[in-house]
This record gives structure tokens, sequence and C-alpha cells, in this order.
């Protein structure tokens, strides 16, 4: 390969393929480094593709990209261990033009997408390891890779490296996260007939459906499972704060199996057959642990700037548009040809300025605030579903006589009280 | 696999990581730096509990690395308390090969 790049994208995930696709188009000489055998082979995802950011970089890819449903339905579940109070909106404009979103598998996906860069011109090179950025009086002018004389230089290097951010730590853009601000998930992909997909999701052909699970799913620890229809598969998994699986001393993949196995899941799964087993971490620390996003020939975009909103499980979409802003400042700053921190800084604006700020500084308080009290999970969600049970159950008590019970149950005064708090400051992280 | 053997059986994580491709390097990208404190400091051995691919096995005296079945996620690096795990990435195009995600 040559010596001298005009960038180096590290990642070929949603962040660094977006970019390196928007660069490779403007003319701009990029390579697009990746560790694994291939794009998407060491990725995971516990969400939905979003169309909207994706639709930003290549217009209608719907037409042609490996996708599975577009999803026409979420789903929520309250769970206690016998009981779930459920809520769902489903919309039929979902499932047309323009589509809210997808589920998508991501091996298949990244590779596409990446392929579309190399289309556009980027130079893709897998299975090779960024080990370290190159300094040089202080700004980044390269990486070494693990190849043989393996030193690739570059005007500008975007870190798309993922959660664990090796490089963006080794330049001091941020210390190593803490346990409670990335979250652990596994997941399973389970093989099972499409029409019976269609069948028990109450979907016509083609159409697809998410459910968010919390309370029981995680055994009251502070996260959330997931059960999402692909085509002919479905991704079920569990992702919790690694700092309560440390403190509850629960093994993740035993989470997974009590979520698959739990009354109010169970038939969905059944007779399906597991296919792939994954883990990985998400960035979960929110607009607190966003790190130094810019620095003298260098940009963070994606998963490694923590650009996660977990309240609204949106990470690839956040991923893609920074990414596409971390393009727009490279291609401003080549025709000035000054690729220091100040002129690179735009993409910072730009970020801060976008959704994607907006919403990580919307929800800033609310995963410490959930974590830190952990009532709402081990006891509000258990407490709701009691409330509906004693609601909805004829038994000849009135109706007046099911809300005394109801009232009763919520506790004394003392806890009465403590309750309306807690449902006051909860609105007050998520307002 | 019917539904009402998934209901009889739950699956070990032996058997979840069949599910998965590796290829593995022929050395290891985890490290853990010294067996002494695991042995004297840690009580818990959180990593055997947390780790989502059981690659941390206590035996007895020592910290065992089952390194060629990780996935990668870094829990390890960043949920050992004493910071005694030193996580690297495999050498390029080595370790969990995953074919859908």
């Amino acid at each position: 390969m040559p010596e001298k790049f005009d960038c180096i994208v590290v990642g070929a995930g949603p962040a660094g393929t977006a970019c390196a696709y928007e660069l490779a188009k403007a003319g701009v000489n990029v390579l697009l480094l990746e560790r694994g055998e291939y794009p998407g082979s060491k990725n995971v995802m516990g969400g939905v593709l979003y169309r909207k950011m994706m639709e930003d970089i290549i217009p209608e890819f719907y037409k042609e990209a490996p996708l599975e449903r577009p999803i026409v339905e979420q789903r929520f579940m309250l769970m206690d261990k016998e009981s779930a109070v459920t809520f769902s909106y489903k919309g039929l404009e979902w499932g047309r033009e323009p589509y809210n979103n997808f589920t998508v598998l991501r091996a298949k996906f990244d590779q596409w997408f990446a392929e579309k860069a190399v289309e556009q011109g980027a130079l893709l090179v897998c299975e090779t390891v960024a080990l370290e950025c190159i300094v040089e009086k202080g700004r980044v002018v390269g990486v070494r890779t693990d190849r043989p004389d393996g030193e690739v230089y570059a005007d500008v290097v975007v870190l798309a490296d993922g959660v664990n951010s090796l490089l963006a730590k080794q330049l001091g853009f941020h210390r190593e996260w803490r346990p409670d601000e990335v979250a652990l998930a596994v997941m399973e992909i389970v093989k099972l007939d499409k029409k019976v997909i269609e069948e028990r999701f109450n979907l016509e052909p083609e159409q697809g459906c998410t459910i968010e699970l919390l309370g029981d799913a995680t055994k009251g620890i502070l996260g959330t499972g997931f059960l999402y229809t692909n085509k002919d598969t479905l991704s079920i998994g569990v992702g919790t704060l690694l700092s309560g699986l440390i403190k509850h001393k629960i093994k993740p993949y035993e989470l997974l199996e009590y979520v698959k196995n739990h009354p109010m899941i169970r038939p969905y799964l059944q007779g399906s057959e597991p296919v792939e087993y994954l883990a990985h971490l998400i960035p979960e620390g929110g607009y607190h642990s966003m790190p130094k996003v810019v620095g003298d020939g260098v940009l963070v975009v994606g998963d490694a700037a923590q650009l996660v909103n977990a309240i609204h499980r949106e990470g690839s979409n956040m991923a893609m548009t920074s990414g596409r802003l971390a393009a727009e400042t490279i291609i401003m700053a080549k025709t000035y040809n000054d690729f220091s921190e100040s002129m690179l800084d735009h993409y910072r604006l730009k970020l801060m300025e976008s959704f994607i700020v907006q919403d990580l500084k919307k929800y800033k308080d609310a995963t410490h605030h959930f974590d830190a009290f952990p009532q709402y999970f081990e006891r509000y969600i258990p407490l709701l579903n009691r409330a509906a049970s004693h609601m909805f159950t004829v038994d000849g008590a009135s109706k007046w006589e099911k809300q005394k019970k109801i009232w009763r149950d919520l506790g004394s005064v003392k806890e009465k009280l403590k309750l309306a708090r807690d449902v006051f400051k909860a609105w007050e992280v998520m307002k | 696999m019917g539904g009402d053997e998934i209901m009889s059986h739950l699956p070990t994580i032996e058997e979840k990581q069949y599910l998965v491709r590796f290829n593995a390097d022929t050395k290891s990208h985890l490290h853990v730096l010294d067996h002494d404190i695991c042995l004297t400091k840690c009580p818990d051995k959180i990593c055997t509990i947390f780790c989502p691919a059981a690659v941390y096995k206590w035996e007895g005296t020592r910290m065992h690395v089952g390194y060629e079945g990780c996935h990668e996620c870094g829990s390890c690096r960043i949920g050992c308390p004493y910071e005694n795990i030193r996580w690297e990435y495999p050498r390029g195009g080595h370790g969990i090969v995953f074919r859908l995600g």
C-alpha cells in the first residue's frame, strides 16, 4: 500500500465506513482499516438501523442493502416474574417509504456498506490492527499497524475503533471507562421459520417487530432485554451495565437463559434453534462520558466517542451521522490544507449542534439516576404489575375496594411519599 | 432442537460457544499481569463471573485464560477491580468471527 494517504479511517463499522464513504465520494484519498476478517465480523447489532441517518449518506439504500425487516411495531414489556404490563405502537406507515428503521444483521450489512465506500474509491484493508497513532510534535500523522513495515501516514486520522478505543485512550482523550459507563450485551440469534415469526408476532409478510424488555427480564438489574424479528431468525438478548453484573455477581449468559425461559418470552422462541451467540460492550456513559473528540490531525467518531443514546437504543444512527460530520470537516480542512485541532474543531461544533449531542444532553443524568436508585426496576415495575392484576381481576370486589388495595400495596405514608418523589425525579432526568 | 427441549435443557456456555466461529491466534492477546493479585486480593474472582465467554477459569492458585474463545468485548479490562489484565486486540484477522451479528 502507498505510504501516505489524505486520510486514514480506523474501523469499518457504521461510523468509519460512513466517514470513508463521504470522503472518497469527495475525491479524498482514504484508507479504511478493519481488524476483522471482513467488515462486521467483530460487530454486534443489539439494536435497529434507522433509515434517516443512513439515507443522508446513501439515498434509497433500502432498495439494495441487505436488510432484515422494516419495523412496524415497537413493544415495551414491563415484566414481573409471571406477568407483564405491555404497551406498543404499531404504525403501518413505517412499513412503507419513508421507513423508520430496520432490523439488520451486522456481518451482512457492514460488508455491503464498506463495499459501497470501496465503489466510491476508498481503499479497504482488512485483517489489520492499528496498534497506535504515530504522533510527531504533538500531531497525529499516521498509524502503526500490525503488518510488517506497517506504518502508514496521513494528513488526518479518524478513530472509529469502537467502544474499546485503545487509540483514543492512547492519545489521552479519555481515561479507561468505568464499569458503570459500559453495558455488556449478550445475545443469541435463533432460527425460526419465516411464517411462524409472522404469525407469532402478528405481522404481514416482510414486516418486523421489536420488543424491549424491562424489569424482571434483567432480574431487576438496570438494563434491558430485547427481542427483534429478522427475516428467518430472531435476535434475543440482554444488556446490563457491567457494574450491575459485578454488583449482583450474575453471569451474563445465565441472564440470557433466564430471559429466554421467562414465561412471557418463552412462547415467542418455542421451536427455535440457536445459530450464533454474541457478546459486545455498548458505551452507555452518555454526555458526561464523552471524550475529547478532536486533536491535531485526529477525530473520534461513533462508539469510540461514546455516542449512544441508551434510553432510545440509538447508536448506529449516531455513528453514521458523526462519521458524516467528520468527513465534512475533513473536506473543508483539506481546502485550507489545515488539519490543526482548531480547524478540525468544526466537527465538534457540528456534533454539539446536531441531534446527537442534543439527545445525549437530554438524558445526561438518566442512566446514573436509575443506576443509583434501583427501586425503579426492583420495586416499582412489580408494583405496577400487581396494580394491573388487582384492577383487571374480576372477583366480586368493587373497583373502589380494588383501588384501596392498590393504595395499601404502595406501602406506608413514608413509602408513598418516596414513590411520589421518585416519580418526580424520574420525570426530571427524562424531560 | 424443539421448544420443549429448550425448556428442559438449558444450554451451557460451552454449547453457546460452539455456535461461534473463532480463528484463534497461536499466542494470547489477554494477559493476567500478576497472578498473586488474583490469589491474595480478589476473593470474588469477578472476571470468572462476568466474562460472557467464560474465558477466565480459576484453577486453585492461578487464573487460566482461555483466550481462544474470547469475544473481544473488553469487559475484563474494564471490570477487573485491580486493573490486572492487559488487553489487546488479537492480531489482524484473528479472534472471533461473527457470521451474522
